[in-house]
Protein backbone atom coordinates (compact mmCIF):
# COMPACT_ATOMS: atom_id res chain seq x y z
CA UNK A 1 0.00 0.00 0.00
CA UNK A 2 3.09 2.23 0.92
CA UNK A 3 4.28 2.27 -2.84
CA UNK A 4 1.00 3.39 -3.94
CA UNK A 5 1.04 6.31 -1.28
CA UNK A 6 4.44 7.14 -2.06
CA UNK A 7 3.89 7.56 -5.67
CA UNK A 8 0.44 9.36 -5.17
CA UNK A 9 2.22 12.19 -6.99
CA UNK A 10 3.10 10.36 -10.16
CA UNK A 11 -0.65 8.20 -10.08
CA UNK A 12 -2.35 11.69 -10.37
CA UNK A 13 0.16 13.24 -12.88
CA UNK A 14 -1.11 9.96 -14.86
CA UNK A 15 -4.63 10.49 -13.89
CA UNK A 16 -4.07 13.90 -15.53
CA UNK A 17 -3.07 12.94 -18.82
CA UNK A 18 -6.07 10.03 -18.89
CA UNK A 19 -8.84 13.38 -18.35
CA UNK A 20 -6.69 14.87 -20.85
CA UNK A 21 -6.68 12.49 -23.27
CA UNK A 22 -10.39 11.20 -22.88
CA UNK A 23 -11.64 14.96 -22.79
CA UNK A 24 -9.82 15.62 -26.30
CA UNK A 25 -10.43 13.26 -28.28
CA UNK A 26 -13.58 13.00 -26.81
CA UNK A 27 -14.72 16.43 -28.33
CA UNK A 28 -13.05 15.83 -31.44
CA UNK A 29 -14.74 12.02 -31.73
CA UNK A 30 -18.19 13.95 -30.96
CA UNK A 31 -17.58 16.67 -33.30
CA UNK A 32 -16.33 13.82 -36.68
CA UNK A 33 -19.04 11.75 -35.14
CA UNK A 34 -21.78 14.10 -36.00
CA UNK A 35 -20.26 15.01 -39.43
CA UNK A 36 -20.23 10.89 -39.89
CA UNK A 37 -23.20 10.91 -39.32
CA UNK A 38 -24.76 13.39 -40.88
CA UNK A 39 -23.01 12.31 -43.91
CA UNK A 40 -24.34 8.70 -43.28
CA UNK A 41 -28.16 9.91 -43.03
CA UNK A 42 -28.22 12.31 -46.15
CA UNK A 43 -29.89 12.10 -49.08
CA UNK A 44 -26.59 12.19 -51.78
CA UNK A 45 -26.17 8.52 -52.49
CA UNK A 46 -21.70 9.76 -52.69
CA UNK A 47 -21.64 10.99 -49.01
CA UNK A 48 -23.24 7.80 -48.02
CA UNK A 49 -21.39 5.38 -49.28
CA UNK A 50 -18.58 7.27 -48.60
CA UNK A 51 -19.57 7.45 -44.59
CA UNK A 52 -20.20 4.04 -44.64
CA UNK A 53 -16.71 2.86 -46.01
CA UNK A 54 -15.25 5.12 -43.58
CA UNK A 55 -16.96 3.82 -40.82
CA UNK A 56 -16.30 -0.03 -41.91
CA UNK A 57 -12.78 0.49 -42.07
CA UNK A 58 -12.11 2.22 -38.80
CA UNK A 59 -13.97 -0.17 -36.70
CA UNK A 60 -12.76 -3.42 -37.95
CA UNK A 61 -8.73 -2.11 -37.73
CA UNK A 62 -7.75 -2.79 -34.58
CA UNK A 63 -6.75 0.42 -32.08
CA UNK A 64 -3.32 -0.81 -31.64
CA UNK A 65 -3.16 -0.89 -35.32
CA UNK A 66 -4.52 3.31 -35.43
CA UNK A 67 -2.02 4.21 -32.59
CA UNK A 68 0.65 2.68 -34.24
CA UNK A 69 0.25 4.43 -37.20
CA UNK A 70 0.35 7.80 -35.53
CA UNK A 71 3.06 7.21 -33.06
CA UNK A 72 5.43 5.69 -35.42
CA UNK A 73 4.19 6.39 -39.50
CA UNK A 74 3.17 9.98 -38.87
CA UNK A 75 6.11 11.19 -37.72
CA UNK A 76 7.89 9.12 -40.50
CA UNK A 77 5.83 11.04 -42.77
CA UNK A 78 7.47 13.76 -41.72
CA UNK A 79 4.43 15.24 -39.43
CA UNK A 80 5.77 14.93 -35.66
CA UNK A 81 4.15 17.06 -32.84
CA UNK A 82 4.76 15.62 -29.46
CA UNK A 83 3.26 12.09 -28.88
CA UNK A 84 0.20 13.49 -27.06
CA UNK A 85 -1.23 14.83 -30.01
CA UNK A 86 -0.82 11.97 -31.85
CA UNK A 87 -2.17 9.64 -29.39
CA UNK A 88 -5.30 12.26 -29.66
CA UNK A 89 -5.29 12.02 -33.36
CA UNK A 90 -5.32 8.42 -33.16
CA UNK A 91 -8.31 7.93 -30.22
CA UNK A 92 -10.35 10.66 -32.03
CA UNK A 93 -10.34 9.02 -35.98
CA UNK A 94 -11.04 5.34 -33.99
CA UNK A 95 -14.02 6.87 -31.98
CA UNK A 96 -15.20 8.90 -34.43
CA UNK A 97 -17.63 6.05 -36.01
CA UNK A 98 -18.70 4.59 -32.78
CA UNK A 99 -19.95 8.01 -31.77
CA UNK A 100 -21.87 8.45 -35.52
CA UNK A 101 -23.28 4.67 -35.00
CA UNK A 102 -24.70 5.82 -31.50
CA UNK A 103 -26.25 9.02 -33.10
CA UNK A 104 -27.40 7.53 -36.11
CA UNK A 105 -29.31 4.72 -34.09
CA UNK A 106 -30.58 7.44 -31.92
CA UNK A 107 -32.14 8.85 -34.29
CA UNK A 108 -33.41 5.20 -35.92
CA UNK A 109 -35.28 4.98 -32.63
CA UNK A 110 -37.86 7.33 -32.94
CA UNK A 111 -41.00 6.06 -34.33
CA UNK A 112 -41.67 7.33 -37.45
CA UNK A 113 -45.09 7.85 -36.32
CA UNK A 114 -43.61 10.54 -34.56
CA UNK A 115 -42.35 12.44 -37.78
CA UNK A 116 -45.66 11.45 -39.65
CA UNK A 117 -47.58 13.28 -36.77
CA UNK A 118 -45.75 15.99 -37.24
CA UNK A 119 -45.67 16.69 -40.85
CA UNK A 120 -49.38 16.23 -41.19
CA UNK A 121 -50.44 19.25 -38.30
CA UNK A 122 -48.56 21.00 -40.84
CA UNK A 123 -44.67 21.40 -39.65
CA UNK A 124 -42.13 22.33 -42.36
CA UNK A 125 -38.93 20.04 -42.27
CA UNK A 126 -36.89 22.25 -39.86
CA UNK A 127 -39.94 22.38 -37.51
CA UNK A 128 -40.42 18.92 -36.98
CA UNK A 129 -36.53 18.12 -36.99
CA UNK A 130 -36.51 20.94 -34.18
CA UNK A 131 -39.81 20.74 -31.99
CA UNK A 132 -40.54 17.09 -32.81
CA UNK A 133 -37.49 14.49 -33.62
CA UNK A 134 -34.57 15.95 -32.40
CA UNK A 135 -35.66 16.13 -28.70
CA UNK A 136 -36.42 12.37 -28.41
CA UNK A 137 -33.58 11.69 -30.14
CA UNK A 138 -31.15 13.74 -28.51
CA UNK A 139 -32.40 12.01 -25.11
CA UNK A 140 -32.22 8.57 -26.70
CA UNK A 141 -28.93 9.19 -27.86
CA UNK A 142 -27.22 10.03 -24.61
CA UNK A 143 -26.99 6.39 -22.75
CA UNK A 144 -25.44 4.57 -25.77
CA UNK A 145 -22.78 8.07 -26.23
CA UNK A 146 -22.08 7.42 -22.70
CA UNK A 147 -21.11 3.87 -23.28
CA UNK A 148 -19.14 5.00 -26.22
CA UNK A 149 -17.28 6.93 -23.55
CA UNK A 150 -16.79 4.83 -21.14
CA UNK A 151 -15.12 2.82 -23.58
CA UNK A 152 -12.88 5.49 -24.60
CA UNK A 153 -11.60 5.86 -20.91
CA UNK A 154 -10.29 2.29 -21.20
CA UNK A 155 -8.84 2.33 -24.63
CA UNK A 156 -7.05 6.04 -23.47
CA UNK A 157 -4.88 3.32 -21.81
CA UNK A 158 -3.28 1.88 -25.27
CA UNK A 159 -2.05 5.37 -25.88
CA UNK A 160 0.03 4.44 -22.52
CA UNK A 161 2.32 1.68 -24.37
CA UNK A 162 2.48 4.46 -27.37
CA UNK A 163 5.18 6.95 -25.19
CA UNK A 164 2.07 8.91 -23.24
CA UNK A 165 2.34 9.08 -20.05
CA UNK A 166 -1.22 8.92 -18.85
CA UNK A 167 -2.35 6.24 -15.99
CA UNK A 168 -1.54 2.97 -17.66
CA UNK A 169 2.03 4.23 -18.17
CA UNK A 170 2.47 6.10 -14.81
CA UNK A 171 1.57 2.26 -13.71
CA UNK A 172 3.80 0.33 -15.46
CA UNK A 173 7.08 2.80 -14.54
CA UNK A 174 5.83 2.87 -10.44
CA UNK A 175 6.17 -0.93 -11.05
CA UNK A 176 9.63 -0.79 -12.63
CA UNK A 177 10.69 0.92 -9.56
CA UNK A 178 8.55 -0.89 -6.90
CA UNK A 179 8.37 -4.64 -8.08
CA UNK A 180 7.77 -5.71 -4.60
CA UNK A 181 4.47 -4.24 -4.39
CA UNK A 182 2.78 -5.33 -8.31
CA UNK A 183 -0.76 -6.07 -7.03
CA UNK A 184 -1.53 -3.17 -4.92
CA UNK A 185 -0.22 -0.56 -7.67
CA UNK A 186 -2.23 -2.66 -10.22
CA UNK A 187 -5.13 -2.53 -7.74
CA UNK A 188 -4.44 1.56 -7.55
CA UNK A 189 -4.31 2.24 -11.38
CA UNK A 190 -7.19 0.29 -11.76
CA UNK A 191 -8.95 1.87 -8.65
CA UNK A 192 -8.67 5.43 -10.84
CA UNK A 193 -9.87 3.99 -13.92
CA UNK A 194 -13.09 2.78 -12.24
CA UNK A 195 -13.64 6.53 -10.72
CA UNK A 196 -14.28 7.33 -14.44
CA UNK A 197 -15.56 4.78 -16.15
CA UNK A 198 -18.63 3.67 -12.53
CA UNK A 199 -19.42 7.28 -13.00
CA UNK A 200 -20.16 7.34 -16.24
CA UNK A 201 -22.15 4.58 -16.15
CA UNK A 202 -24.12 5.05 -13.04
CA UNK A 203 -25.06 8.54 -15.37
CA UNK A 204 -26.13 6.35 -18.02
CA UNK A 205 -28.22 4.23 -16.03
CA UNK A 206 -30.04 7.40 -14.33
CA UNK A 207 -30.75 8.84 -18.12
CA UNK A 208 -31.71 5.06 -19.24
CA UNK A 209 -34.20 5.33 -16.81
CA UNK A 210 -35.29 8.73 -17.31
CA UNK A 211 -35.79 7.88 -21.11
CA UNK A 212 -37.73 4.47 -20.01
CA UNK A 213 -40.48 6.75 -17.89
CA UNK A 214 -40.75 9.07 -21.18
CA UNK A 215 -41.83 6.25 -23.28
CA UNK B 1 -39.22 4.81 -48.56
CA UNK B 2 -38.52 7.91 -49.37
CA UNK B 3 -38.58 9.78 -46.11
CA UNK B 4 -41.68 11.11 -44.48
CA UNK B 5 -39.37 14.25 -43.30
CA UNK B 6 -39.82 16.44 -46.45
CA UNK B 7 -42.29 15.58 -49.77
CA UNK B 8 -40.79 13.14 -52.40
CA UNK B 9 -38.44 15.21 -54.63
CA UNK B 10 -39.59 15.98 -57.97
CA UNK B 11 -37.85 16.28 -61.21
CA UNK B 12 -35.92 19.57 -60.17
CA UNK B 13 -34.96 18.81 -56.90
CA UNK B 14 -33.92 14.97 -58.11
CA UNK B 15 -31.87 16.05 -61.10
CA UNK B 16 -30.09 18.52 -58.11
CA UNK B 17 -29.56 15.64 -55.87
CA UNK B 18 -27.92 13.62 -58.94
CA UNK B 19 -25.93 16.59 -59.41
CA UNK B 20 -24.36 16.93 -56.05
CA UNK B 21 -24.26 13.15 -55.59
CA UNK B 22 -21.79 12.91 -58.81
CA UNK B 23 -20.15 16.15 -58.01
CA UNK B 24 -19.70 14.65 -54.28
CA UNK B 25 -18.06 10.97 -56.22
CA UNK B 26 -15.71 13.36 -58.05
CA UNK B 27 -14.75 15.11 -55.13
CA UNK B 28 -13.80 12.48 -52.94
CA UNK B 29 -12.17 10.66 -55.49
CA UNK B 30 -10.22 13.63 -56.07
CA UNK B 31 -9.30 14.22 -52.51
CA UNK B 32 -8.21 10.05 -52.39
CA UNK B 33 -6.04 11.00 -55.76
CA UNK B 34 -4.21 14.10 -54.43
CA UNK B 35 -3.34 11.85 -51.11
CA UNK B 36 -2.06 8.62 -52.86
CA UNK B 37 0.30 11.27 -55.02
CA UNK B 38 0.99 13.21 -52.35
CA UNK B 39 2.23 9.93 -50.48
CA UNK B 40 4.17 8.66 -53.85
CA UNK B 41 6.11 11.81 -54.27
CA UNK B 42 9.78 11.35 -53.90
CA UNK B 43 10.64 13.53 -49.89
CA UNK B 44 13.85 15.33 -49.44
CA UNK B 45 14.24 15.07 -45.28
CA UNK B 46 16.31 18.22 -43.61
CA UNK B 47 20.00 16.68 -44.55
CA UNK B 48 19.03 16.88 -48.17
CA UNK B 49 18.80 13.24 -48.95
CA UNK B 50 15.53 12.37 -51.13
CA UNK B 51 13.50 9.24 -49.96
CA UNK B 52 11.38 7.25 -52.74
CA UNK B 53 8.14 7.67 -52.39
CA UNK B 54 5.87 5.38 -50.64
CA UNK B 55 4.36 3.77 -53.71
CA UNK B 56 8.46 3.54 -55.14
CA UNK B 57 9.50 -0.38 -56.04
CA UNK B 58 12.03 -0.43 -53.55
CA UNK B 59 9.38 -0.48 -50.86
CA UNK B 60 7.88 -3.06 -52.24
CA UNK B 61 10.18 -5.59 -53.42
CA UNK B 62 10.33 -7.10 -50.28
CA UNK B 63 7.01 -8.95 -50.48
CA UNK B 64 8.51 -11.06 -53.41
CA UNK B 65 10.42 -12.88 -50.79
CA UNK B 66 8.24 -16.34 -49.67
CA UNK B 67 10.23 -16.02 -46.20
CA UNK B 68 8.06 -12.76 -45.38
CA UNK B 69 4.61 -14.21 -46.42
CA UNK B 70 5.99 -17.28 -44.44
CA UNK B 71 6.67 -15.01 -41.25
CA UNK B 72 3.06 -13.36 -41.56
CA UNK B 73 1.21 -16.51 -41.98
CA UNK B 74 2.83 -17.45 -38.96
CA UNK B 75 1.66 -13.76 -37.11
CA UNK B 76 -2.00 -14.66 -38.65
CA UNK B 77 -1.29 -18.05 -37.11
CA UNK B 78 -0.45 -16.83 -33.77
CA UNK B 79 -3.75 -13.98 -33.44
CA UNK B 80 -5.82 -17.10 -34.52
CA UNK B 81 -5.00 -18.86 -31.70
CA UNK B 82 -4.85 -16.61 -29.16
CA UNK B 83 -7.99 -15.30 -30.35
CA UNK B 84 -9.50 -18.69 -30.86
CA UNK B 85 -8.66 -20.38 -27.22
CA UNK B 86 -9.78 -16.88 -25.84
CA UNK B 87 -13.28 -17.06 -27.60
CA UNK B 88 -14.10 -20.30 -26.06
CA UNK B 89 -12.75 -19.75 -22.97
CA UNK B 90 -14.74 -16.29 -22.89
CA UNK B 91 -18.02 -18.44 -24.14
CA UNK B 92 -17.57 -20.43 -21.43
CA UNK B 93 -16.66 -17.63 -19.03
CA UNK B 94 -20.13 -15.98 -20.20
CA UNK B 95 -22.67 -18.27 -19.68
CA UNK B 96 -21.01 -18.87 -15.80
CA UNK B 97 -21.76 -15.04 -15.15
CA UNK B 98 -25.06 -15.37 -16.84
CA UNK B 99 -26.04 -18.13 -14.71
CA UNK B 100 -24.51 -16.05 -11.44
CA UNK B 101 -26.06 -12.86 -12.33
CA UNK B 102 -29.87 -14.84 -12.79
CA UNK B 103 -29.28 -16.92 -9.57
CA UNK B 104 -31.95 -17.14 -7.39
CA UNK B 105 -29.55 -16.73 -4.18
CA UNK B 106 -28.39 -13.45 -3.48
CA UNK B 107 -25.37 -14.74 -2.11
CA UNK B 108 -24.32 -15.34 -5.66
CA UNK B 109 -26.00 -12.87 -7.45
CA UNK B 110 -24.44 -10.24 -5.53
CA UNK B 111 -20.83 -10.46 -5.66
CA UNK B 112 -21.37 -11.50 -9.08
CA UNK B 113 -22.51 -8.28 -10.24
CA UNK B 114 -19.76 -6.43 -8.16
CA UNK B 115 -17.40 -8.75 -10.43
CA UNK B 116 -18.68 -8.19 -13.59
CA UNK B 117 -18.81 -4.06 -13.03
CA UNK B 118 -14.91 -4.49 -12.21
CA UNK B 119 -14.55 -6.08 -14.46
CA UNK B 120 -16.23 -4.52 -17.32
CA UNK B 121 -14.60 -0.83 -15.73
CA UNK B 122 -11.19 -2.25 -16.38
CA UNK B 123 -9.21 -2.09 -19.72
CA UNK B 124 -7.89 -4.52 -21.17
CA UNK B 125 -4.67 -3.82 -21.47
CA UNK B 126 -4.35 -3.55 -17.08
CA UNK B 127 -5.67 -6.93 -17.21
CA UNK B 128 -3.06 -8.32 -19.21
CA UNK B 129 0.14 -6.49 -17.53
CA UNK B 130 -1.76 -7.81 -14.43
CA UNK B 131 -1.76 -11.29 -15.02
CA UNK B 132 1.24 -11.12 -16.57
CA UNK B 133 3.51 -9.65 -13.57
CA UNK B 134 1.02 -11.31 -10.98
CA UNK B 135 1.08 -14.41 -11.74
CA UNK B 136 3.84 -14.54 -14.34
CA UNK B 137 2.63 -16.64 -17.54
CA UNK B 138 4.59 -15.76 -19.85
CA UNK B 139 2.85 -13.53 -22.96
CA UNK B 140 0.41 -15.92 -24.48
CA UNK B 141 -1.80 -17.09 -21.58
CA UNK B 142 -1.60 -13.22 -20.09
CA UNK B 143 -3.52 -12.30 -23.06
CA UNK B 144 -5.54 -15.63 -23.11
CA UNK B 145 -6.88 -14.99 -20.04
CA UNK B 146 -7.40 -10.89 -20.02
CA UNK B 147 -9.06 -11.59 -23.23
CA UNK B 148 -11.33 -14.54 -21.63
CA UNK B 149 -12.52 -12.49 -18.32
CA UNK B 150 -13.65 -9.39 -20.05
CA UNK B 151 -14.98 -10.57 -23.25
CA UNK B 152 -16.65 -13.10 -20.80
CA UNK B 153 -18.01 -10.26 -18.43
CA UNK B 154 -19.48 -9.11 -21.49
CA UNK B 155 -20.98 -11.80 -23.33
CA UNK B 156 -22.67 -12.78 -19.76
CA UNK B 157 -24.40 -9.42 -19.65
CA UNK B 158 -25.57 -9.79 -23.46
CA UNK B 159 -27.29 -13.55 -22.14
CA UNK B 160 -28.30 -12.01 -18.82
CA UNK B 161 -30.19 -9.40 -20.54
CA UNK B 162 -31.19 -12.49 -22.98
CA UNK B 163 -32.74 -14.42 -20.44
CA UNK B 164 -34.01 -11.64 -18.91
CA UNK B 165 -36.11 -10.69 -22.32
CA UNK B 166 -38.12 -14.01 -22.73
CA UNK B 167 -41.63 -14.05 -21.23
CA UNK B 168 -41.70 -15.46 -18.02
CA UNK B 169 -44.30 -17.91 -19.06
CA UNK B 170 -41.30 -19.81 -19.99
CA UNK B 171 -39.62 -20.19 -16.62
CA UNK B 172 -43.23 -20.75 -15.23
CA UNK B 173 -44.00 -23.56 -17.44
CA UNK B 174 -40.25 -25.64 -17.00
CA UNK B 175 -41.57 -25.34 -13.47
CA UNK B 176 -44.78 -26.44 -13.41
CA UNK B 177 -43.66 -29.43 -15.82
CA UNK B 178 -41.51 -30.30 -12.57
CA UNK B 179 -38.30 -29.65 -14.13
CA UNK B 180 -35.55 -28.39 -11.30
CA UNK B 181 -34.66 -24.41 -11.09
CA UNK B 182 -31.62 -25.37 -12.85
CA UNK B 183 -32.96 -27.42 -15.53
CA UNK B 184 -35.57 -24.97 -16.51
CA UNK B 185 -32.51 -23.09 -17.09
CA UNK B 186 -30.49 -25.10 -18.75
CA UNK B 187 -33.03 -26.83 -20.97
CA UNK B 188 -35.71 -23.74 -21.33
CA UNK B 189 -34.56 -20.10 -21.22
CA UNK B 190 -31.06 -20.58 -21.78
CA UNK B 191 -31.09 -22.16 -25.47
CA UNK B 192 -33.47 -19.26 -26.42
CA UNK B 193 -31.54 -16.71 -24.84
CA UNK B 194 -28.26 -17.80 -26.37
CA UNK B 195 -30.06 -18.12 -29.64
CA UNK B 196 -31.30 -14.31 -29.63
CA UNK B 197 -27.77 -12.74 -28.32
CA UNK B 198 -26.38 -15.04 -30.85
CA UNK B 199 -25.35 -11.75 -33.26
CA UNK B 200 -24.36 -9.82 -30.35
CA UNK B 201 -22.15 -12.92 -29.27
CA UNK B 202 -20.87 -13.05 -32.60
CA UNK B 203 -20.02 -9.67 -33.02
CA UNK B 204 -18.10 -9.17 -29.54
CA UNK B 205 -15.91 -12.07 -31.24
CA UNK B 206 -15.16 -9.65 -33.60
CA UNK B 207 -13.81 -7.02 -31.11
CA UNK B 208 -11.88 -10.00 -29.16
CA UNK B 209 -10.07 -10.96 -32.74
CA UNK B 210 -9.30 -6.95 -32.80
CA UNK B 211 -7.98 -6.70 -29.04
CA UNK B 212 -5.41 -10.16 -29.60
CA UNK B 213 -3.50 -6.86 -30.83
CA UNK B 214 -3.01 -5.74 -27.07
CA UNK B 215 -0.97 -8.36 -27.13
CA UNK B 216 1.98 -6.94 -29.09
CA UNK B 217 2.34 -4.53 -26.49
CA UNK B 218 3.19 -7.17 -23.78
CA UNK B 219 5.86 -8.74 -26.47
CA UNK B 220 3.59 -11.44 -27.81
CA UNK B 221 4.36 -11.98 -31.58
CA UNK B 222 1.34 -12.18 -33.30
CA UNK B 223 0.66 -10.13 -36.66
CA UNK B 224 1.04 -7.00 -35.03
CA UNK B 225 4.05 -7.27 -33.66
CA UNK B 226 5.47 -9.76 -36.79
CA UNK B 227 4.53 -7.13 -38.85
CA UNK B 228 5.15 -4.04 -38.23
CA UNK B 229 8.23 -5.22 -35.92
CA UNK B 230 9.94 -8.26 -36.73
CA UNK B 231 9.63 -7.71 -40.15
CA UNK B 232 10.52 -4.31 -40.55
CA UNK B 233 13.32 -4.53 -38.27
CA UNK B 234 14.93 -7.01 -40.32
CA UNK B 235 14.66 -5.58 -43.38
CA UNK B 236 15.08 -2.11 -42.95
CA UNK B 237 12.59 0.90 -41.95
CA UNK B 238 11.73 1.90 -45.53
CA UNK B 239 9.21 -1.16 -45.56
CA UNK B 240 7.71 -0.26 -42.60
CA UNK B 241 5.20 1.84 -44.31
CA UNK B 242 4.54 -1.27 -46.74
CA UNK B 243 4.36 -4.04 -43.68
CA UNK B 244 1.80 -1.58 -42.06
CA UNK B 245 -0.50 -1.64 -44.61
CA UNK B 246 -0.57 -5.16 -45.56
CA UNK B 247 -0.80 -6.08 -41.76
CA UNK B 248 -4.10 -3.51 -42.02
CA UNK B 249 -5.13 -5.70 -45.05
CA UNK B 250 -4.66 -8.98 -43.57
CA UNK B 251 -6.79 -7.55 -40.23
CA UNK B 252 -9.72 -6.12 -42.23
CA UNK B 253 -9.99 -9.12 -44.01
CA UNK B 254 -10.18 -11.22 -41.20
CA UNK B 255 -12.45 -8.81 -39.43
CA UNK B 256 -15.13 -8.03 -42.02
CA UNK B 257 -15.62 -12.08 -42.65
CA UNK B 258 -16.59 -12.50 -39.10
CA UNK B 259 -18.07 -8.61 -39.48
CA UNK B 260 -19.96 -10.31 -42.57
CA UNK B 261 -20.63 -13.87 -40.90
CA UNK B 262 -22.32 -11.97 -37.75
CA UNK B 263 -24.53 -10.37 -39.92
CA UNK B 264 -25.73 -13.55 -41.72
CA UNK B 265 -26.48 -15.21 -38.39
CA UNK B 266 -28.31 -11.52 -37.20
CA UNK B 267 -30.50 -12.29 -40.46
CA UNK B 268 -31.32 -15.96 -39.44
CA UNK B 269 -31.50 -15.71 -35.79
CA UNK B 270 -31.88 -12.55 -34.08
CA UNK B 271 -34.34 -11.12 -32.04
CA UNK B 272 -36.03 -9.85 -34.93
CA UNK B 273 -35.78 -13.45 -36.92
CA UNK B 274 -39.39 -15.11 -38.00
CA UNK B 275 -41.04 -11.85 -38.07
CA UNK B 276 -41.63 -9.42 -40.21
CA UNK B 277 -39.62 -9.64 -43.39
CA UNK B 278 -39.60 -5.95 -44.19
CA UNK B 279 -37.96 -4.25 -41.20
CA UNK B 280 -39.36 -1.81 -39.24
CA UNK B 281 -39.21 1.60 -40.81
CA UNK B 282 -36.81 4.16 -39.86
CA UNK B 283 -36.54 7.90 -40.19
CA UNK B 284 -33.49 8.15 -41.89
CA UNK B 285 -32.44 6.04 -45.23
CA UNK B 286 -32.34 2.54 -45.08
CA UNK B 287 -28.69 1.15 -44.53
CA UNK B 288 -27.61 -2.74 -45.69
CA UNK B 289 -25.44 -2.64 -43.22
CA UNK B 290 -27.47 -1.79 -40.66
CA UNK B 291 -28.75 -5.03 -38.94
CA UNK B 292 -25.59 -5.46 -36.78
CA UNK B 293 -24.03 -3.12 -34.70
CA UNK B 294 -20.55 -4.19 -34.54
CA UNK B 295 -19.03 -3.62 -31.13
CA UNK B 296 -17.02 -1.36 -29.92
CA UNK B 297 -13.08 -2.65 -28.61
CA UNK B 298 -13.06 -2.66 -25.14
CA UNK B 299 -16.92 -1.55 -24.66
CA UNK B 300 -20.43 -1.38 -24.80
CA UNK B 301 -21.04 -4.39 -23.91
CA UNK B 302 -24.56 -5.76 -22.10
CA UNK B 303 -26.87 -4.14 -23.45
CA UNK B 304 -30.65 -5.95 -24.57
CA UNK B 305 -31.86 -6.33 -27.77
CA UNK B 306 -32.40 -3.20 -29.10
Amino acid sequence: MDAVIENLPIFLEGFKNTLGLLLLSGIGALVLGVIVAALRISPIASFRGFATVYTEIVRNTPLTLVLFFCAFLLPYLQFSPPFFVLAVIGLTVYTSPFVAEALRSGINGVPVGQAEAARSVGLTFGQSLRYVIMPQAVRMVIPPLINVFIALTKNTSVAGAFFVFELFGAGRQVVNDRGDAVIAILAGVAFFYLIITITLGQIAARVEKKVAVLR
Amino acid sequence: MSSVLYDAPGPKARARSRAISIVGVILVLAILAWLILAMGAPKTSANGAVQPGLWDATRWDVFSDRQVWRSLGGGVIATLKMAGVAAVLALIIGVLFSFGRTADHKAIRVPTAVVLEFVRGMPVLLMILFILLVFSTGSYWAGVSALAIYNGAIIGEALRAGIQSLPRGQREAGLAIGLTPLATRFTIEFPQAFRQMLPIIIAQLVVLLKDTSLAFIVGYSELLRVGVKNLPDFFGNRYLFSFFLVVLAIYLAMNLSLSWVARFVARRSGPKAGKLVDPEPTLTPKDPLASVRGGYSTGDGGQGPA
